[in-house]
């Protein structure tokens, strides 16, 4: 395992992008590897190949794009670029995400009544979607080695990631509650704890 | 099955489509999936502007296409101007409904997060990051399940897709090999009818 270097003290300090040129394109590339979803492509990318992010890092901007209106994964790579590069970082980073895939999707949208029933065709989208479920349950994992730098003992951690998993994935609570509630406790406990 | 819709839309009509996803984008925590059954019911229950099966294949394909899952979107919005007769409806129809589900929740996504940055270093901010990690944790676990069980189903029945799922999900915990690899071998097993 290529295990990341320790946490700097600033942003600085860690590899930035170049322009925002930079930008766009590396969220083109990025945006072109997800099926079903980019934000585990974010994970990796970001935060395991180019280290724009820590892992820390990574897990709070999360935070914020999930509670937040919008796609999280669109909210994600506006505060990426908007960290870099303001607003137009935030903008590139956007156009990149958005630009090429949208002209895939039409394209696709227009081939589909050709291909839709093909056997080979519906074989592909399965092999591709299991490894994105693999691909978003390893971003999990990765980011598990965070919590031992939580403000909580890890045993809560555990419980509390454990609890979210049954109630989300098991029961299929409706995310708000289990954001709102779960999340919100979660919360009340750091808040304590970095009072001590 | 329904019959294929033919449209005229108004000015007036398309500023009721951009303003209702205008609304959208506010009430869309936890992604525009999430308002899709409100969706539902404007497109294609009270104007009739999509059918059920062009709804539903909106989703499906942003799916299965690279890139956001957003992009169902811009696939509705498409299928609307599609009904209303011509490419270039089609077109500003992506337009409509793009803007309209994009701006309210990136520009007060954006502000909450410089908000945010600039008052790191209070309790309450740093409590909510690093308190949520573990739902963060949690949710993306949930996610790969969800997946998994969407295309997969049953365990024992579809053992090599979920078998798929578990290599490819190990060896990106542990290798930094490139995605498109992974992809590629899925596709390419998928596509002989092994998974």
């Amino acid at each position: 395992m290529n295990a990341p270097p320790p946490a700097p003290a600033d942003h600085l300090a860690h590899p930035r992008p170049r322009s925002l040129t930079d930008l766009f394109v590396s969220f083109t590339l990025l945006a072109l590897q997800g099926f079903g979803g980019v934000l585990a492509v974010v994970q990796r990318e970001m935060v395991d190949r180019k280290r724009w992010l820590t892992q820390e890092e990574f897990i709070e901007d999360w935070a914020v794009a999930q509670i937040m209106p919008g796609p999280n994964v669109v909210n994600l790579s506006l505060m990426i670029g908007g960290r870099y590069f303001g607003v137009p970082g935030a903008l590139a980073a956007l156009a990149g995400l958005l630009g090429v895939p949208l002209v895939l999707v039409l394209i696709l949208a227009v081939l589909h009544a050709r291909f839709a029933d093909n056997a080979v065709v519906a074989g592909a989208l399965r092999g591709m979607a299991a490894v994105c479920a693999g691909l978003i349950g390893a971003a999990g994992l990765r980011l598990a080695g965070a919590l031992k730098k939580s403000p909580l003992p890890l045993p809560w951690c555990v419980a509390l990631s454990v609890a979210g998993f049954i109630l989300v994935a098991l029961l299929k609570c409706p995310l708000a509650w289990v954001l709102f509630g779960l999340g919100g406790l979660s919360c009340v406990l750091t808040y304590r704890r970095l009072k001590a | 099955m329904t019959a294929p819709l033919h449209l005229t839309l108004a000015w007036a009509d398309w500023l009721n489509l951009f303003v209702h996803f205008l609304t959208l984008s506010l009430m869309s925590v936890g992604g525009a999936i999430s308002t899709s059954s409100e969706m539902h019911r404007f497109l294609v229950e009270q104007h009739h502007w999509l059918t059920q099966e062009q709804f539903n294949q909106s989703i499906a394909l942003a799916q299965a296409a690279p890139g956001p899952n957003v992009l169902f979107v811009a696939l509705m919005g498409w299928q609307v101007g599609m009904n209303a007769g011509s490419t270039g409806a089609a077109l500003f129809g992506v337009l409509v409904t793009m803007v309209g589900i994009m701006t309210p929740s990136t520009v007060i996504t954006y502000a909450a997060a410089r908000w945010g940055h600039r008052n790191r270093d209070l309790r309450a901010v740093r409590a909510f990051k690093q308190g949520m990690a573990p739902i963060v944790i949690a949710l993306l676990l949930s996610t790969a399940w969800i997946m998994a069980s969407s295309v997969g189903g049953d365990v024992l029945a579809h053992w090599p897709l979920w078998l798929t799922a578990v290599i490819s999900g190990l060896v990106i915990w542990r290798t930094r090999i490139h995605l498109l690899w992974l992809l590629a071998a899925g596709a390419v097993l998928g596509a002989l009818g092994m998974i």
